[in-house]
């Protein structure tokens, strides 16, 4: 059985490649992307922890999380279709409205 | 004195209230229910208040009579500050019960006398309301003199002493729309108040006086510490009792302030004989005698009252020459015999100068309301004409378009064969003024010349020489009046008043001739009755007259001396009475008929008036004293006046002080906190946070890239920053 390190390897490069994901790319679409491999790294540890620790509580955090994230998805998805729609764009740069 | 005191003295000493609220009484009923009641009515109630006044006066006296020490009667508390107690108090004695009778016992006759005459007026102007007014304010003119006459100190006095001031001002101003210009009545009542208010400031001065070195007002207090402060502080004294004088010289119509007096004639004549001849005018003599402890103490004082109460009355017995009005002359002959009072009080023979106030009251009353029974006639003898086209032209051609005056004795005459019963009581009022035996004025004239001839020789001259002058002016009123033949066609129908009228005239006629035997010599009867209240003056007065008697001629006190009167002095006056009507009928008669020879164009209205040239025009004129006071004072007040109003108070006050230095100041400052202050510091304030705020928001906003990532890369590097802290923390 592998060490947990591993495990926690892996979702430290998985939750560093979505944040530099969000910060680097200008598509709303990859920026959404990157957000659910952060969640899902998130995920990944909390798994890591539970079999780690035997405690399931590690678990059922996972299953909030996926809950959730499918609600974000539902609610980013509209406003990206919506903005879409309304700029005929995705490109992040410009929706810059709420600039001072 | 408290009240059960009072009651242990018995008699009617409790009543003396009423003097004072049973005209209030009638005057309250006329105002209030006049409007309904009939003229009669509304007469015969206020005569009777009056009336029933006189009844309580009567009461007093007959109580007074067996009790004659002074009594007070407490009303109610008026005044108390600090250690100065004044109550209402009503003092009862032989004084001023004196002035009770002569007010209520002529007032009610004079009430009487005036619902036939009002009666006339209401008929001529038309306007019934005028009836009530008259009566209303005669019964508060009864109500203001019992006021002044019962109360037991200075300042209760003064209050009655304003009270007919009061009086006085309104029913002068009776007919206020009528006089010259239709404002010349409203005037003289002004004239009339205003004259008395110098003398009134006289009267506070000498209370407030009294208060300080007395402490008091009252007439007991300031009579028992009298002789003390006069030693203590004769200049105190002197300065109340010259004060005092001033106030007199303002009621009683005396030098320099006897100038309101002729023009209060212009009130109706009843208020005439009321107010300006029988009873407020003689207030002052009264008040004197009321001080009797004071200016006995002051001898100067005295000598100054004596002094001007001589030289008016013989100053106004020669205007009263020169009068032609009717009630002119009544009015200067008040003020002369008012003279005569003054000084007899001056000198200190105050039962002479009550004694003369008396009878004066009698026949001063008798001849003015015999002159309105006069005048009235004449105007129904004008009425008459009037209503006669052929009497009419007749007086248009004699007279001339012009208003008849029917006060005008120079339209008179031959009224003795019209008004009988006027025309007799006339000529015993006459005869009374003039001073002829067994008259009123004889006695109580005499016995003034009698103790001036003692006490103060000059004041003597100048009143034998006045006396001269009264009956001379008297008999030339008459002879104008009453004989001859009528100068006019008014006078020629003139018609006798109606009973309401002359009735009255004959009680005062009665009155006039027998009010000598108040005061006969031996008896002094008068004097006595007096002497209860007057006693220590009296006396004293009586020892100066038996020192200087006896100084001068005490041998030969025989044959003229009849029991106090001085056959001297008496046969003296007498036999110039009789002069001076010898040869007022001369000149009036005989003289007036030679003249009448003369072309019209040169004959003169009155026989003086050739005879004595530029005198009798100055005599006409009255010196010119009007004219002269009114270049030296009231123009100059006026001068003054301007002056304040224009200069002090417009230039000064108004445009300088307001207008420049309040407003401009004010004005100056609102520029300084609106401009400077409030634009430049507060607004400064205000805008600066507001510019630095703008600055400030101008640089944040620039956080504010909306760029999604900027915030993102925020939100990692704020956990980055938390996530270091807590794991730096940790180790």
């Amino acid at each position: 059985m592998l060490p947990v390190t591993y495990y926690l390897a892996l979702s430290a490069v998985l939750f560093i490649m979505g944040a530099l994901g969000v910060l680097i790319r200008r598509n709303l679409i990859i920026m959404f992307m990157s957000i659910e491999l952060m969640l899902n790294a998130a995920n990944l540890a909390f798994v890591a922890f539970a079999r780690f620790h035997q405690a399931v509580s590690g678990q059922i955090f996972v299953f909030f999380v996926m809950t959730v994230a499918a609600a974000e998805v539902a609610v980013g998805l509209a406003l990206i279709v919506t903005l879409f729609r309304t700029r005929h764009s995705v490109d992040v740069d410009d929706v810059t409205l709420l600039n001072g | 004195m408290n009240l059960s005191e009072v009651t242990s003295v018995g008699g009617f000493f409790s009543l003396v209230p009423l003097v004072v609220f049973l005209p209030v009484l009638g005057l309250l009923i006329n105002m209030i229910f006049g409007g309904r009641m009939s003229e009669k009515a509304i007469g015969w109630t206020a005569s009777l208040a009056s009336g029933a006044t006189f009844v309580v006066a009567v009461l007093l006296a007959t109580s007074l009579a067996g009790h004659p020490e002074a009594v007070t009667i407490p009303f109610l508390d008026w005044i108390n500050i600090g250690t100065l107690e004044l109550p209402w108090a009503f003092r009862v004695d032989t004084l001023s019960v004196t002035m009770m009778l002569v007010v209520g016992g002529v007032g009610t006759l004079i009430h009487i006398y005036a619902i036939g005459y009002m009666h006339e007026d209401v008929r001529h102007h038309n306007d019934p309301s005028r009836y009530r007014r008259f009566f209303v304010f005669f019964n508060l003119f009864i109500a203001m003199m019992m006021i002044l006459v019962s109360a037991d100190n200075y300042l209760m006095l003064f209050v009655g002493w304003e009270g007919v001031g009061l009086c006085s001002y309104l029913l002068i101003g009776f007919w206020y729309d009528k006089g010259k210009d239709g404002i010349g009545n409203a005037l003289a009542g002004k004239k009339a108040f205003i004259t008395n208010r110098i003398g009134d400031f006289g009267f506070l001065i000498a209370a407030f006086l009294m208060f300080q070195y007395f402490g008091s007002f009252n007439f007991d207090v300031i009579n028992e510490m009298a002789p003390a402060v006069a030693a203590a502080a004769p200049a105190a004294v002197m300065a109340m009792t010259m004060f005092m004088l001033l106030g007199v010289t303002g009621k009683s119509a005396q030098l320099p302030l006897f100038v309101w007096l002729p023009d209060a004639m212009a009130g109706p004549t009843p208020v005439s004989a009321l107010i300006h001849a029988a009873t407020m005018v003689t207030a002052g003599v009264y008040l004197v005698a009321r001080s009797f402890a004071l200016y006995s103490l002051v001898p100067a004082a005295q000598n100054w009252v004596a002094i001007v109460g001589g030289v008016t009355a013989l100053l106004a017995a020669t205007i009263a020459v020169g009068q032609f009005d009717i009630k002119k002359v009544l009015a200067y002959s008040t003020v002369s015999q008012l003279g005569f009072m003054v000084a007899a009080v001056g000198m200190g023979a105050f039962t002479a100068g009550m004694f003369h106030l008396v009878t004066h009251a009698f026949f001063k009353g008798l001849l003015f309301l015999s002159s309105g029974s006069v005048i009235q006639g004449m105007e129904r003898g004008e009425h008459h004409v009037e209503h006669d086209p052929n009497l009419k032209r007749k007086m248009k051609q004699e007279h001339g378009a012009g208003h008849f005056d029917p006060q005008d004795m120079r339209t008179m005459g031959g009224l003795r064969k019209r008004m009988k019963i006027t025309f007799w009581v006339y000529l015993i009022g006459s005869l009374a003024l003039g001073g002829i035996f067994p008259l009123a004025g004889f006695w109580s004239k005499d016995e003034i010349l009698l103790e001036s001839m003692h006490l103060h020789p000059t004041v003597y001259v100048l009143l034998t020489i006045a006396a001269f002058f009264t009956a001379f002016y008297m008999t030339r009123q008459v002879v104008m009046v009453f004989f001859g033949e009528p100068k006019s066609e008014p006078a020629a129908h003139a018609q006798e008043s109606p009973a309401v009228m002359t009735v009255p005239l004959l009680v005062l006629a009665g009155l006039s001739t027998l009010g000598g035997l108040l005061n006969l010599p031996y008896l002094h009867t008068f004097k006595e009755w007096l002497g209860h209240t007057l006693g220590e003056a009296e006396h004293a007065v009586e020892g100066a007259v038996e020192g200087l008697a006896e100084g001068a001629a005490h041998a030969s006190t025989a044959w003229y001396d009849l029991g106090g009167l001085d056959l001297r002095v008496a046969l003296f006056s007498t036999v110039l009475a009789l002069l001076a009507i010898a040869l007022g009928w001369w000149m009036y008669t005989r003289r007036m008929e030679e003249l009448q020879s003369l072309p019209l164009a040169k004959r003169p209205d009155d026989p003086l008036r050739k005879i004595l040239g530029p005198v009798f025009k100055v005599f006409e004129n009255k010196y010119w004293l009007d004219e002269i006071y009114k270049a030296l004072l009231l123009d100059r007040y006026v001068d003054v006046a301007n002056f304040l109003a224009q200069k002090v108070d417009w230039d000064f006050w108004h445009d300088w002080f307001h207008d420049k230095v309040l407003a401009g100041g004010f004005r100056g400052l609102t520029w300084v906190l609106a401009k400077p202050f409030d634009l430049g510091i507060i607004d400064g304030i205000a805008n600066g946070l507001a510019t630095g705020m703008q600055g400030l928001a101008g640089q944040m906003r620039r956080l504010q890239t909306g760029f999604v990532r900027n915030y993102a890369l925020a939100v990692f590097l704020g956990v980055v920053v938390i996530l270091g802290y807590l794991v730096l923390r940790m180790i």
